[in-house]
């Protein structure tokens, strides 16, 4: 499988603060790869770093075979890169309608009703359908979180960044999310997920890689890295000798 | 969970008989209202005395000014306050093509609004380099600046300035009557060709953009809007028609000034005045507000002084009492929309 995604010794620091430490990893055509790591890793910077809202210091960030290390976030989402937001980023007076045909007509460059079909369409297959017309700025938490899929996939992206999707849902709302993660999977979507609910990681991806201090300190199999000692240690925080 | 969750990513594909619009039935009467009005305006040298033709073709001139200000502070968040930089420029051009280079007067006029739209294209590089308050002094400055060069130019009368010579002036039509018609008419179209540009370029997915830019910027970045070329655009735009305004305002004048030229009060001030109380970032609030300013303006510009510091109480109840203008709680109040810009989506309770 080709290599859709490829980070060589990404580094990035605010002052003293180093938020990615010379990080080198590769995305696989169609993967879905899990990001775990303790609050303040480094996680969502990386995002920022790979969709270009951040620029890096050091290194090299691959896509689709191009250096996309110098190019604008504009430019990487339309190039198939969309990502959902942690904390939901809504177009508050427009509606939910609207905040997904910014996606269609901007980043998947579609027009008139090849536009339209794939809003309503992604609207159905998340469940926002029926608020359409209502304003994004008042929808409600688990809504926003929908929205931020719906808009990120009427994008049309080739790989998907997902930022801690499922935190806060029920197990019902988070199962059917999950079944709509598997469907966009099955697209031919390649995905990266953070996400600190780990039965959901783990009912999706195959691969997982563990951020701490901005370093990527393990890399591998979902259940060989879970029951690795040292995440074990630093991401479930528990020390062997105390 | 609803019922609608639980099968969303079983059943992907949407129901049947869906479609997205934008008309309403209260904007179906406002196009119709709105072609009966023009047509009527049309008519005006038929109808208006020499005094009212001429107050309308300023309401006109003002109306795109101000439509054209919202657009750029209002939709794209660029808050400029030197756009008489434009207006003056599309003066001194209109009397520089005519009077020195004997370009006929209504080919200059629209010259002058490429020009000013190629002359936009450095002054947005360099004042886009500022933010917030530092972009609106930016623009004062440049505004500045154009008037010092205008200043400058000798053969238009240096700091003085100068009068369209009369041959120019009777080349544009026979007899003043039928000048004054011209000269509305003018008016007119500009009026109404900037609004509906500014429509129909809202309603495109450059419009999309803007909205999108005004509600987050860094979603809309993440999207694939190029933040600053959308801004770039609607930039040049806004000055190639703002001074396209300007040749025109002075073609009515007839006289031109540095002073008069560049005037922040004439040319920004007043139009930042109809937008705010009008109601900023709606295509109805300029509209609403260049009404309510002359209103004013004809009642009270006899009092002189006072007439600016009520037109000043005024601006800042209106911001303090309604930030989105009297349009603002017009449509608050009763939910209508003149021109729709929004999209919705029909067919949903079926």
């Amino acid at each position: 499988m080709a290599t859709v995604l490829e980070l060589d010794g990404v580094s990035k620091a605010f002052g003293a603060v180093t938020v990615a430490d010379g990080q080198t990893w590769r995305l696989k055509q169609g993967e879905a790869l899990g990001v775990l790591g303790p609050n303040g890793a480094g996680k969502t910077s990386m995002f920022n770093l790979v969709t270009g809202t951040l620029a890096a210091d050091a290194g090299v960030i691959r896509f689709g075979g191009h250096d996309i290390t110098k190019w604008s976030a504009a430019r990487r989402c339309r190039a198939g890169i969309a990502r959902s937001f942690q904390v939901p980023q809504p177009f508050g007076h427009m509606t939910v309608y609207e905040n997904t045909l910014v996606a269609a007509t901007q980043g998947a460059g579609l027009s008139g009703h090849a536009a339209q079909s794939l809003c309503l369409d992604v609207l159905a297959q998340t469940g926002l359908l029926s608020r359409a017309n209502a304003r994004a700025g008042g929808l409600t938490l688990l809504n926003r979180k929908r929205l931020e899929l719906a808009r990120a996939m009427c994008a049309k992206p080739k790989l998907l960044l997902l930022d801690e999707i499922a935190g806060g849902l029920t197990d019902n709302e988070c199962h059917a999310l999950i079944e709509t993660i598997q469907a966009i999977r099955k697209t031919g979507v390649s995905i990266v997920w953070i996400e600190h609910v780990v039965h959901a990681l783990l009912a999706v991806v195959d691969r997982l890689i563990v951020i701490d201090f901005g370093k990527l300190i393990a890399a591998g199999e979902p259940h060989k890295i879970m029951n690795s000692p040292e995440v074990r240690e630093i991401y479930l925080g528990m020390d062997a000798d105390v | 969970m609803s019922d609608m969750t639980k099968h969303a990513a079983l059943r992907p594909m949407r129901p049947a008989g869906l479609s997205v619009s934008r008309a309403s039935r209260a904007s179906t009467i406002t196009m119709v209202l709105c072609v009966v009005i023009v047509l009527g305006l049309v008519a005006a040298p038929w109808w208006a005395g020499r005094a009212d033709l001429r107050l309308m073709g300023e309401m006109f001139l003002y109306l795109s000014l101000a439509v054209l200000w919202n657009l750029l502070a209002g939709y794209a968040g660029l808050v400029s306050v030197g756009q008489q930089a434009f207006v003056g420029f599309g003066g001194y051009m209109l009397f520089a093509l005519t009077m020195l280079w004997g370009v006929p007067p209504l080919a200059a006029i629209a010259l002058s609004g490429v020009i000013g739209a190629v002359v936009a294209m450095p002054v947005a590089a360099l004042i886009f380099r500022l933010r917030g308050a530092y972009f609106a002094i930016g623009t004062w400055v440049v505004a500045e600046v154009f008037r010092l060069v205008a200043a400058q130019i000798g053969a238009l009368g240096g700091g003085s300035g100068t009068s369209l010579s009369p041959q120019i002036v009777k080349a544009l039509a026979d007899g003043r009557a039928a000048r004054e018609a011209l000269t509305f008419w003018l008016a007119l179209t500009l009026a109404v060709g900037v609004i509906a540009a500014v429509f129909w370029l809202l309603r495109s997915r450059h419009g999309l953009a803007l909205t999108a830019i005004r509600d987050n910027e860094l979603a809309s970045k993440s999207l694939g809007i190029d933040i600053w070329r959308t801004k770039f655009l609607t930039y040049v735009v806004v000055g190639g028609l703002t001074t396209l305004t300007g040749s025109l305002i002075f073609l009515q004048k007839i006289r031109i000034s540095p002073e008069a030229a560049f005037s922040a009060n004439d040319w920004t001030a007043f139009v930042i005045f109809i937008v705010v109380i009008g109601g900023i970032g709606t295509l109805e609030g300029p509209i609403l507000g260049t009404l309510i300013f002359f209103a004013l303006r004809e009642t009270l510009a006899d009092l002189g002084t006072i007439y600016l510091i009520i037109l000043g109480v005024l601006a800042i109840a209106i911001m303090v009492r309604a930030p989105r203008g009297l349009w603002g709680l017009v449509s608050e109040k009763t939910g209508v929309d003149l021109f729709p810009l929004s999209r919705r989506v029909r067919g949903l309770d079926r």
